[in-house]
């Protein structure tokens, strides 16, 4: 150990008193960054609530059912967002969770051991490519092809049918509710599909080996071992996925179209979330009660996925919990 | 496999060939979810370099960005982006690896500490918009306008949480052995701390840094409403800065060719540098 010996000569001014109070002052300086980072969550919220608090005063809790947005009444209501931001999360995670889960079952039960290590970093990559990348991307690459070869054809067809028509109606762009979501699911797979990957290989081998030495067909042992064994782990991905989902801005600004609407319920109709109201409208907001109601939204924003990531964490420290008691 | 056939009674043989099917479907479909994911990675990907480096000259390094169809480059986007990266990184990382260290060395049991790891992972996954929205509040509104200073906080605190959790996490993997060997030459806990034990964790305390600096780089909600933009150079951080991310976010949604060409290739630049970073810190992490 060369570092040890080069420290000693600076062993005897270390030790005693003058060791002891160093010693103190680290600690001591190790704890604050502690309280820092204890303190940011708390910090966040008071200041939001600050923030929005002529909004809260105004509106008080009906304006999370309110749909009125008009700057030039001073009306706010942040009803279309949170439909927005809702809307765009769940078709995510359609897409996502049953797509994840393929993803964590080839990488477990499938996959040859040599490809296990690059196929599992290509896709933890998608978590990499930066939201702005996904955006742009999305707007002038994936819309417009989703928009000839999804939604024309669809509204060839389903066009004059009474609700099916309704639901893909709108100009013919490709954004919307329907193509934030697309995205968004690309988004969010890395994320479930990780954690996926990750409980799935917690399963005792003996339960595994066991049900394949009944017979069991790789698939039986996946539905009937594996995944009730690590059901609340799975939970905990895919509320991870949810909330990554909710709070995501640049991707879904660039494919929603930005418009305060809540008339069509189409999928390619341009709508609005959350985030992206955030990112369009808060920098040129005038100070007051438009900005107010903007903070209000990103309180509600953040609520809403603090309760789904604290859902996920909870959920994924009970497999760990059971996995502690098992062993 | 013809032979048992007669042996069982008809109705079993049909189970077992409609769970056998079953089986083959549900494989078949994992290897389509596997593909379908490799399939966007892939896509993106090669649309990025096409499209970004179509726009690839060196006068993205040196111009500044110009007005609507005029010449210009990135230069003050890279330089504004390189600062505040750097600068969210020289103030997160040292409070990350500090309460890291306390989380391990110092409190790994009890109330605080589970109350701290429990704050980090919501962090670590919140909204960045959400922190934009409170540097806002508590930077922008009290200094009176939009700065570098501004943008580069709202980065560092992205920072801290993924430092705290890779420095937690490796720092956790260190022998107790050692430590021990350390304390019985005499040494104080804090000399044993920066000297022995992170010096073993190197390697992974280093890999959180460079995963942070993959994640601020390509953040662009946070810098909306703290950097702002700044179609010139920004003589310090006091003024509203441009940042890649930003203009970027600005060329793309116009209708300018020639600002959607510079956006391609700030997008190939900003992707480049993020997976690169990534893959450096996966083979650092695997080195160890």
């Amino acid at each position: 150990m060369p570092s040890v010996e080069r420290h000693q000569p600076a062993r005897s001014a270390n030790t005693g008193a003058a060791g002891a109070v160093a010693d103190r002052i680290f600690a001591g300086i190790t704890c604050a960054a502690a309280l820092l980072a204890l303190g940011l969550l708390g910090a966040i919220m008071l200041t939001l609530v600050a923030g929005a608090w002529p909004a809260i005063r105004a509106f008080g809790l009906g304006f999370v059912a309110s749909a009125v947005w008009d700057p030039a009444q001073q009306q706010f209501g942040g009803l279309v967002m949170i439909y927005g931001t809702l809307a765009t999360s769940l078709i995510a995670l359609l897409i996502a969770v049953p797509v994840s889960f393929g993803i964590a079952l080839f990488l477990t039960e499938l996959s040859p051991t040599w490809l296990k290590r690059p196929l599992g970093t290509a896709i933890e990559l998608l978590a990499a490519i930066p939201s702005i990348v996904y955006g742009m991307w999305g707007l002038l690459v994936f819309a417009p092809i989703l928009s000839s070869y999804v939604q024309q054809p669809l509204q060839r067809s389903l066009g004059d049918v009474p609700l099916l028509g309704a639901l893909v109606s709108g100009p013919p762009v490709g954004i919307g509710i329907l193509s934030a979501g697309i995205i968004l699911s690309i988004m969010v797979i890395p994320f479930i599909a990780s954690v996926m990957r990750d409980v799935f290989e917690l399963t005792p081998k003996l339960l595994k080996e066991s049900a394949y030495g009944l017979g069991a067909t790789t698939w039986e042992v996946m539905s009937q071992v594996v995944l009730p064994y690590t059901r609340s782990g799975v939970i905990g991905g895919i509320m991870l996925g949810l909330g990554r989902a909710l709070g995501e801005t640049m991707a879904v600004t660039f494919v929603i179209g930005n418009m305060n609407q809540l008339k069509s319920p189409s999928m390619f109709e341009a709508a609005n979330s959350i985030t992206s109201t955030l990112a369009n409208e808060f920098a040129e907001a005038s100070p007051g009660l438009h900005q107010a109601s903007l903070i209000y939204l990103g309180l509600v924003l953040f609520f809403i996925t603090f309760v789904v990531l604290a859902g996920s964490r909870l959920m994924l420290a009970r497999l760990a919990r059971s996995e502690g008691a098992r062993t | 496999m013809m032979a048992p056939r007669p042996v069982y009674p008809p109705g079993r043989l049909s189970l077992h060939a409609w769970r056998r099917r079953t089986n083959a479907l549900a494989l078949t479909l994992s290897v389509a979810a596997m593909g379908f994911g490799l399939f966007w990675l892939g896509w993106i990907l090669w649309e990025t370099l096409r499209l970004g480096l179509a726009g690839m000259a060196l006068s993205l390094f040196t111009q500044v960005t110009p007005a609507p169809n005029d010449a210009g480059g990135l230069a003050n986007a890279i330089v504004g982006s390189l600062s505040m990266v750097a600068l969210a990184t020289a103030v997160g990382t040292p409070i990350g690896m500090l309460a890291g260290i306390y989380l391990v060395e110092y409190r790994p049991r009890g109330a605080l500490a589970a109350a701290t790891r429990f704050v980090n992972d919501i962090l670590l996954s919140a909204p960045s918009i959400v922190i934009g929205l409170f540097i806002f509040e508590a930077v922008v509104a009290p200094m009176g306008g939009f700065s570098g200073w501004a943008g580069a906080a709202a980065l560092a605190l992205i920072v801290i949480p993924v430092v705290l959790r890779t420095t937690e996490n490796t720092l956790k993997l260190v022998p107790a052995e050692l430590r021990e060997a350390a304390y019985a030459l005499g040494a104080p806990k804090w000399r044993v701390i920066l000297a022995i034990t992170l010096r073993a964790a190197r390697a992974g305390v280093v890999t959180g840094v460079l995963l942070a600096v993959a994640r601020i780089a390509g953040e662009t909600a946070p810098l909306l409403f703290t950097a702002l933009n700044n179609q010139f150079w920004a003589s310090d951080l006091a003024h509203p800065t441009a940042s890649l991310p930003v203009v970027i976010f600005q060329f793309a949604m116009s209708p300018y060719e020639n600002w959607q060409h510079l956006a391609w290739a700030g997008v190939l630049l900003i992707t480049l540098a993020v997976l690169g970073l990534n893959i450096l810190a996966r083979a650092l992490a695997r080195g160890r």
